[in-house]
């Protein structure tokens, strides 16, 4: 499905052949929007090493330097500075600069670097917390107007919740729900801007809509309409936005650095009036790398010049900054921002898309140092050209700050033109988006199906009263369909407050300018999601395999368990754990499917829980495995911290027997490996982290961030956080600075198992 | 010794193969052939090229001063395996390590103590189509045959010291069959690594190591020198075991005298790292 535009509607489309558009080739994305098209049509794939690349220029030092100086303060005050009084929308504030004079990609969210601004329509209280955490009164005026005449996200999700959805979410077995903050992991096609600039995309959306004008006025076909009606008002503010910073965006762009500040600025749009979750770039670097290509062969830039866009831009990636509160970073640690881009991968039509300028947004680890944003993402093919593999691997020994994701996976599935939104999550660029949906704590539900519904913490009834377990001992037929059964009324209780907060956010928090970069229509996902499973999987193994006594206080209600004897654990590619794993994925998503969503979203799942995998722990008692009641969860689809011990191949060959079709939102992995892990050479370490990858993915292995560290390093790292200002580790989906966690969140980091080393 | 790598004994939550052995189906035929295992892992870059199967056996006749897994000295302490066990759990891995450019490792321990058994299990491997590296001290050369050593891709071989006196206090046993064998794996034309074990004291002299890399670089067959930095790692195995360790005070080589060694190496041609 994909916008058209009526023939000969344009007489400046003869302008861009002369212009523009000048010596591309390709059809299909003349005549209707198509960035893929237009992709495929015209980029140079890459098959050579890393030896072309430059390093920065004095002047991209400068203004990295200039703008890095703010963060020590920025990190001590928690945030730098907010602009309290105004709610951040398009055109709200002028524009600022980090240093007019020297930038190269110009745009910021509000007129200073680092200054956050203020988003209420998600919900007004996150925002007045978020203030008052940092030492700043909420502005009166804001709080009357988003308190007495505007309603906010957050206000409509809480008139239309069920007590059993509230219970649910107070207990923590459905937690992380976007219901009070920006729900994000949309991505906007910001190619499109500079591709075919807004007059063109204008002109699309009112050939969609005037489709529409057909149709009777049914309440789908009213809704429709008003969205698209808002998209077309939310590309002209876009429009008025760059032309404060100069650039006139009505037209495509018709040079490299044009291409990089046009996109740029469509992307500066949605994060202007969008403080969602996760606000990822998607699929640039193959789409730039044609126009840096084509000023590269008319001889207007050299490398040099190539490789400051890509640094300049990416230091804008870099300082995009949304005001939280810090429950929220406790949940989703580092100021968060996902700004992922997705790079490499292969084409349906079997040529890489690695481009020189894949290369070049990896490079700016070096350029600008190791940082976490932006979340810097290879779409891995043991296909992919050897010189490409290697270079990745390079980067990842010496930064820890790249993730990889199976292209072999997504390919098939989403089709050559796919980005990663937030972590793990594949959407086809423009044509595909998802209702984000956080995560049910499965652990927590293998306890309240021993408890008959009640909390293992609490004592209180949350789920329907069901028979508790009596027996001594864990019976394991008795106790599988008690959890079956728990999970039944899990998923549904699930669903259908995903439900309510997308019917909401959609009316009150709509991100017209994202979704002004989508076809129409679009295909929706309804992102369900699991944490703790590799507990619940231990759990149920245990009671298998070995003998687990009740422990009950004098309420009946279980509150300790003892392990008698040995049990498989998940996490050492031993099938008798890993199988139990298995099976919970598969039959949470076929629970999941039996209930109706939303705006007929297709339902997946994800296995990720980035850093709430400390958080969920916490909330969650003693389990049968043996695990302490408060101890964190492992992160995503990790083995138990310390019970894989078999070293990272066995590890992984376990997380990659999860069937990536019934957890098609993305199933994580973080590994740590020492350096010497990878080898004792270290001219061995890349090629041998590039075999690693190959097997992974060739298994079926669906995500690895890679981390290789010495413990040594993050404890001196946690007693002088000063000494490591830039020290990045990959958290389940994401990376983070290391001294930016909190102090439970380190020792986390830290007891997880390294490998490689003792 | 070994350095980085250390192998898991098998504890009551991981099983390993000789618990996985008893859902095994009962052979049938001759008597399959047994040995007796310590564990098994995988790691990388460690035990030969790529990410590896390593499987540890039990049993050693050497005592090395500074030896980090003393847990696998005795034949007694491992557990009864046969190599068809071994090889289901090799089996688990075989895609995976072909992709990642490894193969199997076979250490201990001292392999060539149970001869027979590694090599079925060094035979069953090249059957299988995985490379095949064997991580030995020499000592015991003599008891590899060539059908072993045909089935051997790379001999990881340990010198632990180019000094008859020294090599006899520091392991207790004699130099002469470690040479020997190197001299007949050249001969074969077999591939080597030579791993040295750099301790302070004890192999840092600037003599016997300049002999050695004399000897090594004589071999045609030697593709690189591997310069081990002493480590303390297995420390708590030998408090574990209620055993003294030997070196417990002695220093560990600074970065310094890692690279003198190495370059004593290069200086005779050889690709030491």
């Amino acid at each position: 499905m994909t916008a058209t535009v009526t023939a000969g509607s344009t007489g400046t489309e003869a302008a861009h052949e002369a212009g523009a558009w000048r010596s591309f080739a390709g059809t299909t994305w003349r005549e209707r929007i198509d960035v893929r098209d237009f992709v495929q049509a015209n980029y140079t794939p890459y098959e050579g090493d890393a030896s072309f690349l430059a390093g920065p220029t004095d002047r991209t030092t400068a203004v990295w330097e200039k703008v890095s100086s703010l963060f020590p303060e920025e990190r001590r005050k928690g945030i730098y500075d907010v602009d309290a009084a105004t709610p951040s929308t398009i055109t709200s504030h002028a524009p600022g600069y980090i240093d007019r004079d020297r930038e190269l990609i110009v745009g910021l969210q509000t007129d200073a670097p680092l200054k956050r601004a203020i988003m209420p329509n998600g919900g007004l209280r996150m925002v007045e917390n978020g203030l008052k955490a940092y030492g700043y009164e909420p502005d009166p005026f804001v709080t009357k107007v988003f308190g007495t005449y505007r309603k906010t996200h957050n206000d409509g999700v809480f008139d239309a919740y069920t007590p059993g959805m509230r219970a649910a979410r107070k207990a923590g077995i459905i937690t992380g729900l976007p219901d009070a903050y920006g729900r994000g992991r949309i991505i906007g096609d910001y190619r499109r801007v500079a591709l075919y600039g807004t007059d063109r995309l204008i002109e699309g959306k009112l050939a969609d809509k005037a489709l529409l004008d057909a149709r009777p006025s049914t309440e789908h076909v009213i809704r429709d309409r008003e969205e698209i009606a808002e998209q077309i008002r939310a590309l002209g503010e876009l429009t008025r936005m760059a032309a404060s910073y100069g650039c006139d965006v009505t037209r495509p762009a018709a040079t490299a650095h044009e291409a990089v500040q046009w996109l740029y600025l469509g992307y500066l749009a949605a994060v202007k009036e969008q403080n969602g979750a996760a606000m990822s770039l998607g699929r640039t670097s193959t789409f730039l790398d044609v126009y840096l290509q084509r000023d590269l062969d008319e001889q207007t830039i050299d490398e040099s010049r190539a490789q400051e866009l890509i640094d300049d831009f990416v230091i804008k990636l870099r300082i995009v900054r949304f005001l939280r509160t810090p429950e929220y970073d406790a949940l989703f640690s580092g100021d968060p921002t996902w700004v992922t881009e997705s790079i490499g991968g292969i084409g349906s039509d079997g040529r890489t898309l690695v481009t020189r300028t894949s290369f070049r947004f990896l490079q700016t680890l070096y350029d600008l140092g190791p940082a976490p944003e932006p979340n810097l993402t290879v779409l891995w093919s043991p296909r992919l050209p050897e010189g490409f593999k290697k270079f990745c691997a390079q980067v990842s020994i010496d930064t820890s700050a790249v993730q990889y994701e199976s292209d072999d996976l997504m390919r098939p599935r989403t089709g050559d033109d796919t980005a990663i939104a937030c972590c793990v999550s594949a959407m086809a660029v423009g044509r595909q988006m998802q209702f984000f949906g956080a995560r049910v704590n499965l652990a927590k539900a293998l306890l309240y199906a021993i408890n008959g519904g009640r909390d293992e913490i609490s004592g209180e009834q949350v789920a329907p009263p069901a028979p508790a377990l009596t027996g001594d001992y864990l019976d394991y037929e008795e106790l599988s369909a008690a959890y079956d059964r728990m999970l039944d009324w899990l998923a549904g209780t699930y669903v259908d407050a995903l439900n309510v907060i997308h019917y909401m956010h959609d009316k009150y928090a709509y991100e017209r300018l994202e979704m002004a970069l989508h076809d129409y229509p679009v295909h929706r996902f309804m992102a369900c999601g699991i944490a703790g499973l590799s507990v619940a999987a231990d759990s149920l193994s245990a009671v298998k395999h070995a003998r687990v006594r009740v422990i009950r206080d004098d309420t009946g209600l279980a509150v300790d368990y003892e392990v008698e004897g040995g049990f498989p654990a998940y996490g050492n590619n031993d099938d008798r754990a890993d199988q139990l794993a298995v099976g919970l994925v598969e039959s949470f998503m076929a629970k999941v499917r039996r209930h109706p969503t939303y705006r007929d979203a297709e339902h997946t799942q994800s296995v990720l829980t980035i850093t709430s995998n400390v958080v969920y722990g916490k909330h969650t008692g003693n389990t049968p495995d043996g695990r302490r009641a408060g101890a964190p969860f492992a992160p995503g689809a990790n083995p138990m911290n310390g019970r894989d011990r078999h070293g990272v191949a066995a590890s992984a060959l376990s997380v990659a027997k999860l069937p990536y079709e019934q957890a098609r939102d993305g199933i994580s992995l973080t590994t740590t490996i020492t350096p010497e892990g990878l080898g004792h050479v270290p001219a061995d370490r890349a090629g041998n982290l590039v075999g690693i990858l190959d097997a992974y993915t060739s298994a079926g292995g669906f995500h690895m961030n890679v981390n290789v560290l010495n413990r040594e390093v993050l404890e001196d790292a946690m007693e002088h956080p000063e000494k490591y200002p830039e020290l990045t580790i990959r958290v389940s989906g994401y990376a983070v600075n290391f001294v930016r966690l909190t102090r439970e969140q380190q020792l986390d980091v830290i007891s997880r198992t390294f490998h490689g080393s003792l | 010794m070994r350095t980085v790598t250390t192998p898991t004994p098998a504890t009551v939550t991981t099983p390993t193969p000789a618990t996985a052995a008893t859902a095994a189906p009962a052979p049938v035929g001759p008597v399959p052939v047994t040995g007796r295992i310590h564990s098994w892992d995988l790691s990388t870059g460690v035990d030969g090229p790529g990410t590896r199967f390593v499987l540890f056996v039990s049993g050693c006749p050497l005592r090395c001063l500074y030896c980090a897994n003393p847990d696998t000295w005795h034949m007694r302490d491992g557990r009864r395996a046969t190599v068809d066990e071994v090889m289901a759990e090799i089996e688990k891995y075989r895609p995976f390590i072909t992709t990642a450019g490894g193969g199997v490792t076979v250490t201990g321990g001292e392999p060539l103590l149970q001869p027979a058994f590694t090599g079925a299990v060094l035979r069953r491997c090249k059957e299988a189509g995985l490379h095949t590296a064997l991580d030995t001290s020499g000592f015991l050369g003599a008891r590899a045959t060539d059908e072993l050593l045909a089935d051997t891709d790379l001999v990881l071989l340990d010198i632990k010291s180019f000094d008859v006196a020294t090599y006899r206090k520091l392991t207790g046993g004699e130099l002469t069959p470690t040479l020997n064998f190197a001299t007949r794996l050249a001969r074969l034309g077999k591939r080597m690594w030579i791993r040295y074990v750099l301790v302070p004291g004890w192999t840092d002299d600037e003599r016997a190591v300049d002999g050695l890399a004399r000897f090594v670089a004589g071999l045609d067959s030697v593709e690189r020198v591997d310069i081990l930095p002493f480590h303390k790692l297995g420390a708590p195995k030998y408090e574990a075991l209620g055993i003294p360790f030997p070196l417990k005070g002695n220093p560990v080589p600074d970065a310094a005298l890692v690279e003198r060694v190495r370059a004593q190496f290069r200086a005779h041609g050889l690709a030491a790292q």
